[in-house]
Formats: structure tokens, sequence, C-alpha cells
């Protein structure tokens, strides 16, 4: 963490002034960049059907248990039942896709999202603007 | 919804108190240890808090793992613990829904938010909302939901504190309680004001650490006591409330179409509400980078998806070994399941210890939220609407701890005259009101492009209003014998959750607004959001000291 001897930003008020203009036409040819396009692509490309897919399940299980009782109420193993074991792929499915998002960020992400940082850090763009106009 | 009803009736059953909860003097003293050693921390960690980066985001000096232990200990609040315990130890299966809308989504915060917010804001959720859309309106509108959503929180905890201590400590008449809430708020502001973000980090750290070996240490407890078979704990829980309908789901939302209905609106607030909650997202500022940010949610997902499964374990444990009938008569009803089950495991002592570190889980919630709110009003509608900008740190810090007396005055006066009520009405409205009001937003102003501020405000607006007005006209607040109006009958909205309709009204409006605005919105704006959210350039750094 804080790689790069920037002046402090926490230190330099709560409000920054809009004088970030410098900085505002690198972003939009940074935004056409083939490398950024990438970048773009390949989070959204994993975000996004992912999070289509948890909410499907999410969902699926929600209306099961809703509306389905007695599939759900079915013995497994003893007194576990089918909506127990549904129930607990809840809670495998969300650790899973943790996982494999963390690994795939560090990844696919990761290092694009560095390479980037880098390059715009050492040009032009000013680095301590702040976000707020 | 009566999961999330911490005092509700409290006073009512506490006559008939069969377990007057332990000894109350163990239990205060535990408390009182918390107390001091949390103050010594926050003592501690308030030395350095001289900038807004500090004040507000503890210099943004936490590494992920503590940041996710600290979310973990802001989002398991005594809602959670004694709440979704009791649901199962009551309504069985059905409670159990409630502990996986609470975890999955936290995917929605992993996949969509926690980076990109990181790298994009500053100090609070309209840092984000307003980075390219028109500064005022937009802000205006983001502090007013976030206010809203912690007022009806804080609310809750305040409440929820009064009910708790009645339990624990055998104070049962009305003016005990104020006192008791009163404390807790007076305590509460004692830490936000001295330590800051800091402090309060390290109140919910250790508080987070106490609840999950506290809830650990009973469920290894509860589970030799049927010799690790899970199913031999279930078929005991059965045999107790005498019917094996507490393991299928339906006993609690299956009664009518109506209330299946409403499982669903609920289950949508719960999986998009987390996401949008500004106490949660304002803690992905206390770290340094978008990757630490990851990993807290990550570390958070780990401890809270263990923690629900440990719930999972006490509520039947405590179906089983206490029995539902015998729950419901106890002071607290529904929700003196896991401290009765602590007495019943370890007696007076482990029961101070549980009660002990529940009610530290309302004070650090409490703690959290408080400076959100005070956040949100000094950051966003002082020094950005009021003062356009124009003022030094140091006033904004200022401000913002003077919010801070004022929002823990308000919320003692409020806890005090919510007694009794019904908290899940309030929590509730928090969770559907976040999901409402803030995530179309949060999540156009990401990933749409064309999203507009005209868009921004009619989704946060139209969100919240939306979920306040079918609050107010749904049977939590009258029409029914468990309404907070009891003898009125306005209702005409039938269920008790809006999330079903508000949610999707709030992001038909992002996109209706959007389309009907002309005006355009500043291209490179939104060309600096998109590259800085995903390359981290130019996002704010930690503090040196």
């Amino acid at each position: 963490m804080g790689t790069t001897p920037t002046p402090d930003p926490g230190q330099a008020g709560p409000v920054v002034s809009p004088d970030a203009s410098p900085a505002i036409a690198d972003f939009q040819e940074v935004q056409q960049r083939p490398r950024f396009r990438e970048l773009r692509r390949r989070h959204r490309s994993f975000v996004f059907p992912m999070a289509a897919a948890f909410l499907l399940w999410y969902f699926l299980y929600v209306l099961l248990a809703d509306y389905a009782h007695e599939f759900m109420s079915t013995k497994v193993v003893g007194n576990i039942n089918i909506g127990l074991i549904l129930g607990l792929l809840q809670f495998v499915s969300t650790f899973a896709i943790t996982m494999w998002y963390v690994s795939y960020a560090n990844r696919r992400l990761d290092p694009v999202a560095a390479e980037l940082r880098a390059d715009l850090e050492a040009g032009a763009v000013p680095t301590e603007t702040g976000g707020s106009k | 919804m009566n999961l999330l009803n911490v005092p509700a009736a409290l006073p009512a059953t506490a006559t008939t108190a069969p377990t007057q909860a332990g000894e109350p003097w163990i239990n205060m003293t535990i408390f009182g240890l918390f107390v001091a050693i949390t103050l010594v921390i926050v003592l501690r960690a308030s030395r350095n808090n001289k900038t807004a980066a500090d004040y507000y985001a503890a210099g943004r000096s936490f590494t992920g793992s503590q940041n996710g232990t600290a979310i973990a200990g802001d989002y398991l609040s005594a809602a959670s613990f004694l709440g979704i315990v009791g649901a199962i130890a009551i309504n069985g299966y059905d409670g159990f829904l409630y502990s996986i809308g609470f975890l999955v989504a936290w995917l929605v915060a992993l996949l969509l938010v926690a980076e990109l917010l990181r790298n994009t804001g500053k100090f609070t959720m309209a840092d984000v909302l307003s980075f390219r859309l028109k500064q005022r309106p937009v802000r205006i509108a983001a502090a007013t939901t976030t206010l809203a959503v912690c007022f009806f929180y804080l609310l809750a905890q305040m409440a929820g504190a009064g009910g708790l201590v009645s339990l624990l400590l055998g104070i049962n008449d009305k003016l005990g309680q104020s006192l008791v809430i009163t404390v807790v708020g007076a305590l509460m502001i004692l830490y936000v004001l001295i330590g800051g973000m800091k402090g309060t980090t390290w109140v919910q750290i250790i508080k987070a650490c106490l609840l999950i070996a506290g809830a650990f240490v009973m469920t290894i407890w509860v589970l030799a006591m049927y010799g690790f078979n899970l199913s031999a704990l279930l078929g005991d829980a059965a045999a107790t409330a005498g019917t094996t309908d507490v393991l299928n789901p339906g006993l609690q939302y299956g009664v009518s179409g109506t209330s299946k209905f409403d499982f669903i609106s609920l289950a949508l607030a719960l999986v998009l509400g987390t996401a949008a909650l500004p106490h949660v997202l304002m803690r992905f500022y206390t770290v340094p980078t978008a990757k630490e940010a990851r990993k807290s949610v990550v570390w958070a997902i780990w401890l809270i998806g263990a923690f629900y499964l440990f719930t999972l374990v006490l509520g039947y444990g405590a179906g089983a070994l206490i029995g539902p009938d015998a729950i419901q008569a106890a002071p607290g009803g529904v929700n003196s399941a896991a401290p009765l089950l602590a007495f019943h495991l370890g007696g007076p002592l482990l029961l101070g210890l549980i009660s002990a570190v529940a009610f530290a889980t309302i004070l650090a919630v409490v703690a959290g939220l408080t400076i959100t709110a005070a956040a949100s009003f000094a950051h966003d509608i002082y020094a950005n609407v009021v003062r356009r900008g124009k003022v030094d740190p140091d006033g904004e810090v200022k401000v913002a701890r003077r919010t801070v007396v004022v929002i823990g005055v308000l919320s003692i006066l409020g806890g005090i005259g919510a007694q009794g009520q019904n908290v899940a009405f309030l929590v509730a409205l928090a969770f559907a009101v976040a999901a409402s009001a803030n995530l179309p937003t949060i999540l156009y102003s990401l990933f749409w492009k064309r999203f507009s501020t005209r868009g921004a405000v009619w989704s946060m607006y139209g969100g919240l209003a939306a979920a306040i007005v079918l609050i107010v006209f749904s049977p939590v607040v009258s029409g029914s014998e468990t309404s907070m109006v009891p003898g009125a009958d306005f209702a005409f909205f039938p269920l008790k959750n809006p999330g079903i309709i508000s949610i999707p009204l709030a992001f038909f409006l992002g996109w209706l607004g959007t389309v009907l605005d002309r005006t355009g919105e500043d291209p490179a704006k939104q060309a600096e959001m998109e590259v800085r959210s995903l390359t981290g350039v130019g996002a704010e750094k930690a503090v040196d000291h």
C-alpha cells in the first residue's frame, strides 16, 4: 500500500476544489485505451453473469422454501431434509463464489489495474485530485 | 418479521419470569469490564484523530482482515444473534431463511460495490453518487437517505438495548429502562466523540471476536451433547416441539398466500439491502486500497457465514433443550432463546458472558451508525452543500463531533419513545429503505454510462418515499393486534415488507428520470469515475502518522 509518495489527500481538506480539470481529457483518452477496455470487459464479464447466477439461485431457493413445502420436507438422511441441504448449499455457493472471485481478481484484474495505474501515475494525471468536484 | 423483535413486549411478560436471567451482578460486572477495556482502547486509538480522514475513515489504516472483522461486528447486530436464534427455536426452518438472505447479500457488496466504491469515494456514500452528477441535488438526496436509514436502524438498536437490559439486569419498570437507554446512549456518544472511526472500529472488532467466539463455544457444546450428530439434534428439537413441522419450511410464512408473498418481499429487501446500508459502505473507506476492501468483504463473508451456521445449531439447540413454549413464556419471549440456552448450558456465568456480549453488540452497532450519520451530515450537508466546500477540515470535524452529540441525544429520546415498539418494523424499514433508496443509484452510477442527475434524484426520493409510505399503510403500523397503532386501521397495503414494490419502483424511476433528462452529464467526469473505479488511480491513500 501507499507505494507512491504522493502528498496526503487526507490532510488536504475534505473538499477538493475543481482544479481537477487538467486530468479530464486524459481520463476520456484512457477510457478508450484497449488495455482499459480489456480491464472493464474482464471485470464485467465476470461480475455480471455471476451476480445474475447467484441471485437466480437464491430466488429459486426462496421460491422452493415458500411454495414447495412437500419437496423441501423430503427427508434424505435421518432428520436432514432437502430444505436444509439446499439452505446449506446456499452457504457453500456463497463461499465458493467468494473464493472464485478473489482468485479471478488476483489473476485477471489486479495485474491490469496495477499496470494502468502505474502508467497513469507516471504520466500527466495528478493523483491527489480527490473524487468530489 | 418477529425475528428482529428484540425488545417487543418485554415489560408485559417480565413479571412471569421463570428464569430471572441469572445473577444481575455477574452480568453487570462482565459488561462493566467490557466497557472499561474498550474505553481504554478507544482512548489509545484517539491519539491520532486530527484530520477528517482520521476521524471519518480511521486514517484508512486498517488492514482488510481487521476491517472485515469490524464489518462482521457492525453487521451482526443483536437482531442477528438473539433474533435468529429465537426465530429458529420457535419457527424452526423459517428462521433459517433469514440467515441465508443476510449472508448471500454480501455477494452483491463483494462483486458489484465494495472495490469500486473504495476507489471513487472519500468518506461517505454521497461522495460516490455525486461523483459525476450534479453535486448539490445528489448529495442532499444521498445524505437524506443515509440519515433516514441510520435513524431507523438506531432507533431499533436503542429500543433493543432497553428490552435486553430488563432481561439481564432485572430492570422491568419503564423508568429503569429509560435510564439504561440513556446510559447506553451516553457511552456511545463518548466512544464516537473521542474515538472517531478508529475507536468505533476497535469496539466493533472486539465485539465481533467475543460474539463469534461465544457462539462457537455454545455451538460445540450443543453439538457435543448430541454426539456431533446434527440429525439427532434436529430429532430432539422436533420431539420437544411436539411436531416435525419445525424442520420443514412454512411454519411462519406458509400460513397464507399473503404471508408467502411477504416472504418474497422480505427476501428481496434482505439480499439487496446489505450492499446499500450506509454504515456498511462507510467501512470500506477505512482500508488503504481497493484490494484491502475486497479482503475485508471476504473476511466478513467467512465470519458472518460461520456465525449464521452457529445460529442454526443454537436455534435448534434452544428448541430442543428448552422448548418453544418455555422460551415464549420467558421475559423477552422469542429473543430470550440464546440467553436461556447459555443459562442451560453454563449456568449464570455463561449467561452473564453471553448477555454482556449481546449488550456490547448493541453498543458497537449504535456507535457505527452514529459516526456514519454524523459524517454524512458534516461532510455532505454542512461542508459541501451549506458551505459549498469552503470549510477547513478542522471545522468539518468539529461539526461532525457536534452532530454526534445531537444524533446521540435524538436516538436516546427516540429509543425511550420506541420502548416496547415493534422493532422489526424499524429494522425492516432500514433494510427496505436502503435497498430502495440507495442501491439503484449506486449500481446505475457505477455501471450505467448515461445515468443522470434526474434519474438519481427520482430514484432516491422515490424509493425512500415509496418504502416509508407503504410501511405506514401496512399491517405493521395499523390494522392488526401486533401493530404499532393497535386501535386504528388505515392499512391498505397487505405486506409487512415493502421491498417487492419499492425496490423495482426505484430502479424504474432511476431509468425513467435518466431517459427523460435531456441535459446530459459531463462525459469527462463519467470517464474519470470509470477509470478510477477500476484502476484505483487517484484513490484516497492511507494517512501516515
